[in-house]
């Protein structure tokens, strides 16, 4: 059996430890050198850069999150022996660790570190797919030449270089399609390298449960276990018409994942599919005024990032979560596509309006979906609106004095409530 | 109850029943169709809550009685019965079966009790008028493809009916818009409809009511309340709640002062707007209307997928414009005129366009331009 150590990068036949530097750290398996599709994932990223930047806070417990009412958004490995998950609500993290460390989010330090490990990538393929800012896919199909080293060498690579160069560590999981590569790369976190090979590929799934497929969240799963089906061995079961009979499109893809298959390519450029902004009240809320005001604000952020991307969305989503955690959604279509504050402000108000329900409110959200090139957006007027067109002068004149004097040059007063 | 009744009568009558019912819902006997078998007559009666309809036809009744049975099943085994079959229906009560039999097919249907039925509220008409098939149907005809479908603007969901002063005195008249295109229709106003209040005919009623209209001879009792309208033949009765909501001000929307006159045969140029449209396979075509002395350029141009142009004689003689509009709706206003030629009056390319038939100011559209 094939092995490489993970620590001096030397290619030998399987011991425990490598015979060059003595090091512990080997993978070996049989089709180590023949597979080519790779997920990586940082270990415990926005609290690893915090730890990195302020060396005295390397073993305490650090969570970022956003103030009491937010949720964790990281937990660094300290953190979470003591039971805090990222999405754990900020109140029921602090119960579990009161001495944590809590660190407000530092987006624009995160993205910049994201893009020294882009880099990185980019030096191995140039077929890689971001999921986040920690975390892609990547195609080493065809690279071994260009290299002179198999794929799984040059990411054990990739992983030194980063911990030796940017002082933070990830984990890798290597296999023969997108999602066996994702679910190998939280076997063995942090510092982790792992493989599923083909042969291997339908035991290991095997008595796994479906939740591990990407996209199986609480609701489908339950949906999946109604019908009896908990792990991979209950849907190798299922004949594929019934899947699909049952679970429509995405029954099909069950019918795949369960043998292990996905035929999904790793693509640089996965088309963006919504944009959106929300925001956790400091203290739950049902006043309209406060409501609206957030409403506005988020519609704006949403329309500064369309605008940004040169992008339009069609279709107009509301999220408001009530005091008790449960959701309501509000979508709904518009004539053409639009980028504009305005629009997207009163189509979500109105989508408000209609919730008919009395709040309060923990968090409110506001977005666009369906995506699309900003050309042909917000090309025709509403007949019954004819002040539109001055607003969306106004919009775009608004835009052009915050280039020049900056955000707080020009503001709306429903954007001060 | 027992009685029996030609296939092609029952399957009108249960057709009409069949399309009202809410295909998902979640009230059984709201799928359900009630039928009344009384004297030489037999009512089917549907609802959605929102529209009731019943057909009374004539049938040979045997034994009195009632019940309701699944429109949609009852529909399906009707329309798969030999044409001239004679179909006996028979409810025994106790068994709380349906039989259906024709010739040698022999159906037995679930069926729920006739109190269950909800039977909508009468009312009180505050106006009740005649009106010719025809009438009705020219009014709903050309404007209904306006009616919007944007759930927020629930008050757009359908034609707003009212009485308006036209060209030639007080009009019946017919508006939808949504917010796009805009269409009104005007007919004389029938005898005894002058107090007639305002109402949002909604989309499905609309549909529904178009199916009384085939009939050019057939004059339609209409009523109409605040909250209710009613159509009717001597066989069907259509009653509908209408959209309670405030239709837009639309006469602002029509503009008065478009001077730039473009006259065109509405068929030749609704062919050259779908043939230049080919080319872009976007969800919302722009059509760029180019104009000159006479001489009318439509293109397409679609950056991924290609380029269209196509040259027409028209009679324009204002200065050069260049408008851009949705091919869609070029296509559906241009499909109205059906006599003279389209009228089209612009404005400039950011404002609204007016178009009609020849100078027949009955029937105005408004349709809002495109950025190009």
């Amino acid at each position: 059996m094939q092995a490489l150590c993970r620590d001096c990068l030397s290619v030998f036949e399987n011991a425990p430890r490598c015979p060059d530097c003595r090091s512990p750290r080997v993978t070996a398996h049989d089709e180590l050198f023949g597979l080519t599709i790779a997920h990586m994932d940082c270990d415990a990223f926005y609290a690893s850069v915090e730890k990195r930047d302020n060396p005295e806070l390397a073993d305490k417990p650090v969570i970022i999150g956003g103030g009491r009412r937010g949720v964790v958004s990281t937990a660094c490995y300290v953190a979470r022996i003591r039971g805090v998950r990222s999405a754990m609500p900020m109140f029921k993290a602090l119960k579990l660790c009161p001495d944590a460390v809590v660190i407000k989010p530092r987006g624009s330090v995160y993205a910049e570190v994201s893009k020294q490990i882009r880099a990185m990538m980019e030096e191995l393929t140039p077929s890689i797919e971001p999921l986040s800012l920690d975390e892609a896919f990547l195609d080493m199909t065809g690279t071994e030449k260009l290299h002179g080293a198999p794929p799984a060498v040059m990411l054990a690579k990739l992983l030194k270089r980063m911990e030796d160069e940017l002082g933070l560590s990830g984990s890798i999981g290597l296999s023969h399609n997108k999602f066996l590569a994702k679910v190998a790369s939280d076997l063995d976190k942090p510092r982790g390298f792992s493989v599923i090979g083909k042969a291997e590929t339908m035991a290991f799934l095997e008595h796994k449960p479906v939740r591990m497929i990407w996209g199986v969240g609480a609701a489908a799963q339950s949906s999946l276990e109604r019908a009896g089906i908990r792990t991979f061995a209950d849907l190798r079961r299922w004949e594929k018409r019934d899947l699909e009979a049952r679970f429509g499109g995405f029954g099909e893809r069950l019918w795949h994942l369960a043998r292990g298959e996905d035929k999904r390519r790793v693509s640089a450029h996965a088309p963006l599919k919504s944009i959106s902004k929300e925001t956790t009240f400091f203290e739950d809320t049902s006043s309209l005024d406060i409501l609206d005001g957030h409403i506005w604000r988020l519609a704006e952020q949403v329309a500064d990032r369309a605008k940004a991307k040169g992008k339009a969305g069609r279709v107009v989503v509301l999220k408001l979560k009530r005091s008790n955690h449960s959701l309501i959604t509000r979508r709904t279509s518009l004539h053409d596509a639009t980028q504009m504050a305005d629009r997207l402000y009163r189509t979500a108000r109105n989508l408000f309006d209609q919730v008919g329900d009395q709040g309060p409110y923990r968090l409110i959200g506001v977005g666009l979906a369906d995506i699309s090139a900003a050309e042909a957006a917000d090309s025709s007027g509403d007949l019954l609106d004819p002040q539109a067109k001055q607003r969306a002068k106004a919009e775009r004149a608004t835009d052009e004095i915050r280039k020049k004097f900056g955000r707080d040059a020009i503001l709306k007063g429903r954007a001060l409530r | 109850m027992k009685f029996s009744i030609e296939r092609g009568t029952l399957l009108k009558a249960v057709g009409q029943a069949q399309s009202v019912v809410e295909r998902r819902n979640t009230i059984p006997i709201l799928a359900n169709v009630l039928i009344e078998a009384e004297g030489d007559t037999v009512s089917f009666r549907a609802t959605d809550l929102d529209i009731e309809v019943v057909d009374k036809t004539v049938a040979q009744v045997e034994r009195a009685g009632a019940t309701t049975v699944s429109a949609v099943t009852l529909h399906e085994i009707v329309r798969k019965l030999p044409d001239g079959a004679l179909v006996d229906l028979t409810d025994d009560g106790a068994s709380g079966r349906l039989t259906v039999e024709a010739g040698r097919s022999n159906f037995s249907l679930a069926t729920l009790p006739k109190e269950d039925f909800p039977v909508m509220a009468s009312s009180e008409y505050t106006s009740n008028f005649a009106a010719p098939a025809a009438m009705l149907r020219r009014l709903f005809d050309k404007s209904k493809f306006a009616i919007s479908t944007e759930e927020t603007r629930y008050y757009l969901n359908g034609v707003y009916m009212h009485v308006a002063d036209g060209e030639e005195g007080k009009a019946l008249r017919c508006v939808a818009t949504d917010g796009h295109r805009l269409a009104r229709i005007d007919a004389p106003l029938p005898e005894g409809a002058e107090t007639m209040p305002g109402v949002i005919v909604p989309r499905k009623t609309v549909g529904e009511m178009r199916k009384l209209l085939d009939d050019d001879d057939v004059s339609i009792a209409v009523s109409v309340s605040e909250t209710k309208v009613r159509f009717a033949t001597p066989e069907i009765t259509l009653t509908s709640k209408v959209i309670d909501g405030t239709f837009p001000d639309y006469t602002r929307v029509i503009p008065q002062g478009n001077t730039r006159k473009l006259e065109v045969d509405a068929a030749e140029f609704a062919k050259a707007v779908d043939r230049v449209a080919t080319v872009s396979s976007e969800r919302s075509r722009a059509v760029k209307l180019a104009l000159d002395e006479d001489r009318l350029v439509l293109s397409v141009n679609a950056p991924d997928a290609g380029a269209a142009e196509e040259e027409l004689a028209v009679a324009y003689g204002d200065e050069r414009l260049e408008i851009g509009f949705n091919a869609k709706y070029l296509l559906e206003i241009a499909s109205q005129v059906d006599r003279e030629n389209a009228v089209f009056l612009f404005n400039s390319a950011g404002d609204p366009t007016l178009m009609r038939e020849g100078n027949d100011t009955s029937a105005v559209y408004v349709v809002m331009p495109m950025r190009v």
